[in-house]
C-alpha cells in the first residue's frame, strides 16, 4: 500500500463554527479566529486498524498512526513514545489507594518529557510543507524538544522562553545549536510575540501556526496507556495542565480507540486536572463554576513548566474536567517538592515540578473523597526531575559529609548490626 | 497624531491589504469603532453580538487590555493596539 494513504486526517475543523479548512499551516478559523482540530476520517480508519495490526509494529508512538495527521512515513521523532506504565503499589499505599498506575513520560526520548510526542509531529508536517525554519513559545520542556528534534532533522530553529526559566531547561535547549531567545516577560508575553513573528515571518511555530497538529501529538499519550492496560480505559486519570491540551487529547485518545473499534468500553473516564496555586486559571474555572478562565497576569510558582496564565485550551479543559465527572485542583510550592520526593521514595521516579504537582493534587483530591480509594487510577508524569533541580536545591537535605573514615561513617549508622562483629 | 491598529495578516482582507490603520479614539472601544467605520465588513470579524470575539486579544503598547481597563482602555495618540488572534501555546 501507497504509504501516503494512511493519511486519514481530511482536514482541520473549527471548534467553534465547525468549518471545515484545509491541511496547511494555520492555527484558527479566518471567521470566528476560533481554534482549529484535525479531523479524520474514522470510518476508514476502522476499516483499516486492528489491534493486532497495532501490536506487530515497534513500540514507539507511531504504532498508532492511522490517528495521526501526517502523511506518509514520520520525518521527525521515528523513536518518540512507548513509555512505560508503572504499577504504583508502593505510592498506592502511602496514598491509600488501592489500584493506581503512573504513566512515565519523564523517560520519554530524546528530551524526557511529553513534549517529544507533539513536536515530532509538529516537526513532520513542518517538512511535509517545506518548511526550513522552526520554532516555539515555551515553558522549557517544548524548547528542548523542538531544538533537539530539529537539530536531529536539520531545520534551523527559533525558540522563545521566559528569561525566568531554570538554567538547565535553558541549557537543554542552546546545546542542540538552536537560536535560543529569553524574553523578559512572562510566557503570555512570550507567546503573543510568537504569533506575531510567525504571521510575518511564516516559519512553523509549533504551538502557534502548527498547533493543530501538535496537539494531536498528545492523543498518543492516552493510546498507550489504554493498550498498556490490555486495552481498555482507567476510571480516573489525574493530569497536569499548561495550555489545557494534553488533558482534552488523552480523553480525545480514549473517545477515538472506542469509535475505531480497537477498545469496546465506551470512554467514562474521569478527568483531573492539577496546576500549581501559583497559576491556577484552569482549576479556578472548574473550583468556582466560571465557563471562562480569568487569565493570570504574573505566575509565581517553582512549577514554571506549567507556568501559562492564560491557557489556549483553557475552556475547553474547564468543560471537559466538569462534562467528564472529574475534577481540578492546585497545590502549593511545598506541596509540589513534597509531591516530587514522594513519588521519589516510593517509586524510584524523579519527575519534574509538574509532576509534583500531578501527585500531590492527587493526593488531595484522594483526602477530599473526590477521587475514589478503590477505583483504578492513572497519574500522568510528563517530564523529567533532573531539568528542574533549581526547585529543589533548598528544599532537599544536603548529603551527610565525612572523612573516608570508618568510625565516622559508624557513627551515622547506629543500630546496624555489622555481620562480622 | 493618531492612534495606529496593527491589523494581523488574516484580517488584511478588509483592510484592503493595510498592515496598520490609523485610527482616533480616546479609549479602545473608540478607536475599534473607528476602524469598523473605516473598513465595515472588519466589524462581523471582531465582534459577535457587539461584544469582542472570545479568540481575539487586544494589546495596548504590548499590554494585554483584559490587564487594563479592557474595552474602555484609554488610548493616547502614536499608541499602538494590535489585535493578535488568541489560540497559540501550550
Ligand atoms: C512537563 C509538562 N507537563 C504538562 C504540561 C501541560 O501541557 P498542556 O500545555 O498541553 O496543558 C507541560 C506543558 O508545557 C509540561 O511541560
Ligand atoms: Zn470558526
Amino acid at each position: 500500500m501507497n504509504v501516503a494513504t494512511l493519511d486519514f486526517s481530511i482536514g482541520l475543523r473549527c471548534r467553534v463554527c465547525g468549518k471545515l479548512y484545509p491541511k496547511e499551516a494555520i492555527n484558527f478559523c479566518k471567521d470566528d479566529f476560533g481554534p482549529l482540530e484535525a479531523d479524520y476520517d474514522y470510518e476508514a480508519i476502522a476499516r483499516n486498524i486492528s489491534r493486532a495490526k497495532i501490536e506487530k509494529r515497534p513500540k514507539n508512538m507511531w504504532r498508532y498512526r492511522e490517528l495521526l495527521p501526517i502523511s506518509g512515513e514520520p520525518s521527525v521523532g521515528p523513536q518518540v513514545g512507548g513509555t512505560p506504565l508503572v504499577k504504583a503499589d508502593r505510592l498506592a499505599d502511602a496514598l491509600g489507594v488501592q489500584n493506581l498506575w503512573i504513566k512515565n513520560d519523564a523517560v520519554n526520548f530524546p528530551t524526557l518529557s511529553f513534549k517529544d510526542r507533539v513536536v515530532s509531529v509538529a516537526l513532520s508536517k513542518a517538512r511535509e510543507f517545506g518548511m526550513k525554519t522552526v520554532g516555539c513559545a515555551s515553558t522549557g520542556n517544548l524548547a528542548n524538544s523542538v531544538a533537539a528534534n530539529a537539530a536531529a532533522a536539520g531545520l534551523e530553529s527559533f525558540i522563545l522562553v521566559p528569561a525566568s526559566l531554570e538554567r538547565s531547561k535553558i541549557l537543554g535547549t542552546s546545546i542542540f545549536g538552536s537560536n535560543v531567545v529569553a524574553v523578559d516577560g512572562t510566557y503570555d508575553e512570550v507567546n503573543r510575540l510568537c504569533t506575531q513573528i510567525a504571521l510575518k515571518y511564516g516559519w512553523g511555530f509549533v504551538n502557534v501556526n502548527l498547533r493543530p497538529y501538535y496537539a494531536e501529538g498528545s492523543k498518543t499519550f492516552g493510546y498507550e496507556i489504554a493498550e498498556d492496560l490490555g486495552w481498555r480505559f482507567p476510571q480516573h486519570i489525574v493530569c497536569p495542565m499548561a495550555g489545557g491540551s494534553l488533558i482534552g487529547k488523552i480523553h480525545k485518545a480514549f473517545t477515538e480507540l472506542n469509535k475505531v473499534g480497537l477498545v469496546d468500553q465506551a470512554n467514562t473516564c474521569k478527568m483531573y486536572g492539577a496546576q500549581a496555586t501559583g497559576c491556577n486559571p484552569i482549576t479556578d474555572a472548574v473550583k468556582t463554576g466560571k465557563e471562562r478562565h480569568k487569565p493570570i497576569r504574573k505566575p509565581v510558582t517553582i512549577c514554571k513548566s506549567l507556568a501559562i496564565g492564560d491557557p489556549a485550551d483553557g475552556y475547553f479543559a474547564a468543560k471537559l474536567i466538569r462534562e467528564s465527572g472529574g475534577w481540578a485542583e492546585d497545590v502549593s510550592d511545598d506541596e509540589i517538592i513534597e509531591g516530587m520526593s514522594l513519588l521519589a521514595r516510593t517509586e524510584g521516579i524523579f519527575a519534574e515540578t509538574a509532576g509534583g504537582a500531578t501527585i500531590a493534587v492527587a493526593r488531595k483530591l484522594i483526602e477530599q473523597g473526590r477521587l475514589p480509594r478503590d477505583e483504578e487510577i492513572v497519574l500522568c508524569i510528563t517530564g523529567n526531575g533532573l531539568k528542574t533541580l533549581d526547585a529543589l536545591y533548598e528544599a532537599i537535605e544536603p548529603p551527610v559529609n565525612i572523612k573516608p573514615s570508618l568510625a565516622e561513617f559508624e557513627s551515622l549508622v547506629v543500630g546496624h548490626e555489622p555481620i562480622v562483629a | 497624531m493618531p492612534v495606529k491598529i496593527e491589523i494581523p495578516s488574516p484580517l488584511r482582507d478588509h483592510t484592503g491589504g493595510k498592515t496598520e490603520v490609523a485610527a482616533t479614539g480616546t479609549t479602545v472601544q473608540i478607536a475599534l469603532a473607528d476602524l469598523v467605520s473605516q473598513f465595515p465588513s472588519i466589524a462581523s470579524k471582531l465582534f459577535d453580538g457587539g461584544k469582542l470575539r472570545p479568540y481575539i486579544n487586544l494589546f495596548v503598547n504590548d499590554e494585554d487590555i483584559r490587564y487594563l481597563d479592557d474595552m474602555d482602555t484609554a488610548v493616547a495618540d502614536g499608541q499602538v493596539i494590535a489585535i493578535i488572534p488568541a489560540v497559540a501555546g501550550g
